[in-house]
């Protein structure tokens, strides 16, 4: 991301950069648990043993994983394409009414055919939200990353208006649909692994999970395997030779912003159609945020993201028990510490670049 | 209530919502003016509302709160330098870790302080700012329209209003008329003429950037200190949003900033008079229809369907000097 490119070989750029870069993240946090009274190494203990320790954690830390991967994944996908998309948040929004539209007209469907098509319409929805800014970028010239912030802003307002006025339980306080119909219900994976025999601790974790690692395996596909993914990487690079090869340009940031986009909306599949079985407010809970951590931790690599996605799962239920062994250490923490990795990872890699740089430098001087 | 006082009310509230919107909309102006381009208003002011009402809890001033303030934005302000300018990192990427860092830092500290869920304690006497009584108001109130007009929507404010009013006067002035305001605006314009011309790129884009993290700490402490009586985690709630958009709106200019921040407080003030009432021939308005039109314009504008909005040409590049 910086604008000074420093040559590194492959592992020092995909594993090393990031590696120290979570590293900073976590000497600062550290240093902020310090500052409030609590030892961070105690805390740090506590945190791995509540996301790691009992099945049930390892349980809550993949299903908050899966909501990673999908936002991080979207993020990706619009970076290779040279685009920002902050409008994870939005588009994961609107994908949540997408679900809950369809869960909530077609009761009588099956489950096999109502689940599918819950999570089609979610994409679709994050999708043609994330197609509004991608065409005023490509055909209007407005910048992707303020349009994308107004959208955020939209959907919310969208929302509250929805379930305040249309969408709502009637006779409810608190504004959200009814509860969707059992058919409607992403099973749970101790659900599924039950049907075999085998008993797992019963956690949020539903077939999501699948779902957003096959997403992964899709968007390896797409990205380095198809010409479309070439296109895409292509006017990420270097959009001059992109037209020159032929490639349109805006209609790759239309289509890549789309994919995005769907991305962000099948966080509403594991959150509203997996958990909560209903639309309510706020259920990205800044998760689209966290997944710009994600990706340039992942270096928007599937891998990475999966991998950075496993951090911030174990991050998320970690910091849930250790609020409640230590309460000073509240779940903000790991809205910090994610900052943390967005500033060190995505904005000031040059800090760990170039001494990097000049030692392989001095490395391969000195070999030849 | 009559029509005009039910407009004065409308109207005082409306400006007493659009003044952290200014502070935050200038802040945005120096900075991007100078081609640093800043999301991170809304991180800054909420480090700034925090960082105010936990110095004026501790020393019951509300003018060492807003120090205090001024200070802890203009921190966040130099990290969000360093990495754009200094680093020639990512901006857009530096401003959204802001943004976070902020949101949970601030909830993090401010519930590991004082144990009520992030908040501070509430504030209240020296620790707050006070509506001062501009001169000749309670004489005026007497006389029809223009009286309780100035009594209520220009009089009665705190000081950090007409402090707002004051910056957007001198940010005018110093960029159109002195040769820094120049120099600002030619950084963010073509930095490589004024790199040619002998004038350090960096200390003008970090002076400017410091001058953004000094409104951004006046529009946090106005929240904390004046509008509410204490911090609330969250409580910037998107106004660093919207002012981004008031800067689109005003097409990054001083005079219009104020009128556009005005605007979309008043927009503001509408819609939480509006809620649950039900006018004649409109029926229950929908008050979140209100509420985004900031951000709905804004879109619009921006795609140029009204007008067009041009930011400075070097803005969100950064410069590196030729060899």
């Amino acid at each position: 991301m910086s604008a000074a490119p420093i040559e590194l070989p492959r592992w020092a750029d995909y594993v090393l950069v990031p590696a120290l870069a979570v590293a900073a993240a976590f000497v600062i946090a550290g240093l902020v648990v310090l500052a409030i009274g609590e030892n961070p190494l105690e805390s740090t203990a506590i945190l791995l043993r509540g996301a790691l320790a009992t099945g049930e954690g390892v349980g809550f830390t993949l299903y908050y994983a899966t909501n990673f991967i999908f936002t991080g994944l979207a993020v990706a996908v619009a970076f290779h394409a040279g685009l920002f998309n902050i409008g994870g948040e939005g588009q994961a929004t609107l994908g949540g009414l997408g679900a809950a539209l369809v869960c909530l007209q077609f009761e009588s469907l099956p489950g096999w055919l109502l689940v599918p098509l819950g999570a089609l319409s979610a994409a679709a929805f994050g999708a043609l939200w994330a197609l509004v800014p991608g065409y005023l970028q490509a055909k209007r010239g407005s910048h992707i990353v303020i349009t994308t912030i107004m959208f955020n802003m939209l959907a919310s307002a969208l929302l509250v208006y929805l379930l305040v006025n249309v969408m709502g339980r009637p006779g409810s306080m608190s504004p959200e649909t009814r509860t969707f119909v059992p058919a409607a219900h992403v099973p749970f994976l101790h659900e599924i692994l039950a049907r075999f025999g085998v008993v797992i601790p019963t956690t949020p974790l539903n077939g999501s999970f699948v779902l957003a690692l096959a997403a992964a395996f899709g968007v390896w596909l797409l990205i380095w395997r198809t010409r479309l993914g070439y296109a895409i990487r292509t006017v990420g690079a270097n959009p001059s030779a992109a037209v020159y090869a032929g490639i349109s340009i805006s209609r790759i940031t239309m289509i890549a912003m789309m994919i995005s986009g769907g991305l962000a909306g099948l966080l509403a599949v594991n959150e509203i159609m997996g958990v909560q079985d209903r639309l309510l407010l706020e259920f990205t809970g800044g998760y689209g945020f966290i997944g710009i951590a994600v990706a340039l931790m992942g270096r928007s690599h599937p891998v990475g993201i999966v991998l950075a996605s496993l951090l911030f799962g174990v991050l998320y239920q970690g910091g849930t028990e250790l609020a409640f062994d230590k309460p000073a250490i509240t779940r903000d923490m790991i809205v910090t510490i994610s900052g943390l990795v967005i500033l060190f990872a995505g904005a000031l890699d040059g800090v760990f670049r170039a001494p990097l740089g000049r030692f392989f430098a001095s490395r391969r001087r000195g070999d030849a | 209530m009559d029509a005009l006082s039910i407009a004065i009310a409308v109207f005082d509230s409306g400006v007493r919502l659009s003044v952290p919107l200014l502070f935050a909309c200038l802040a945005g102006l120096w900075s991007e003016r100078s081609g640093v381009v800043d999301i991170g208003l809304e991180g800054k002011m909420l480090v700034a509302a925090f960082a105010a009402a936990a110095a004026a809890h501790a020393t019951h001033s509300a003018w060492i709160g807003v120090l205090a303030g001024v200070g802890a934005s203009v921190a966040f302000a130099l990290v969000h330098g360093f990495a754009a300018i200094s680093q020639r990192g990512n901006q857009i990427v530096s401003g959204v870790a802001i943004n976070m860092l902020a949101a949970g830092l601030t909830a993090l500290v401010g519930n590991a302080w004082y144990s009520q869920g992030g908040r501070t304690p509430p504030l209240d006497g020296a620790a707050r700012f006070q509506p001062v009584t501009l001169p000749g108001a309670e004489a005026a109130r007497g006389v029809p329209v223009i009286g309780p007009l100035y009594a209520d929507v220009l009089s009665s404010h705190t000081v950090l209003v007409y402090g707002a009013l004051l910056a957007t006067l001198l940010t005018a002035v110093a960029l159109k008329r002195t040769r820094f305001g120049l120099r600002i605006r030619a950084v963010g314009e073509n930095p490589a003429a004024v790199d040619t011309a002998g004038v350090s790129v960096a200390a003008l884009r970090y002076a400017a950037v410091i001058i953004a993290g000094v409104l951004c700490g006046f529009g946090g402490a106005y929240l904390s200190l004046a509008q509410a009586a204490g911090f609330l985690p969250g409580m910037t709630a998107g106004k660093g949003f919207i002012a981004l958009a008031a800067l689109i709106f005003a097409k990054w200019r001083a005079w219009p900033a104020l009128g556009a921040c005005f605007l979309f407080g008043l927009l503001d003030a509408i819609s939480i008079r509006l809620q649950g009432v039900s006018l004649p021939w409109v029926g229950l308005v929908p008050v979140q229809a209100i509420q985004a039109l900031p951000y709905a314009l804004t879109v619009v504008l921006l795609a140029g369907f009204i007008g067009r909005a041009i930011p400075p040409r070097a803005s969100g590049l950064p410069y590196v000097k030729e060899r």
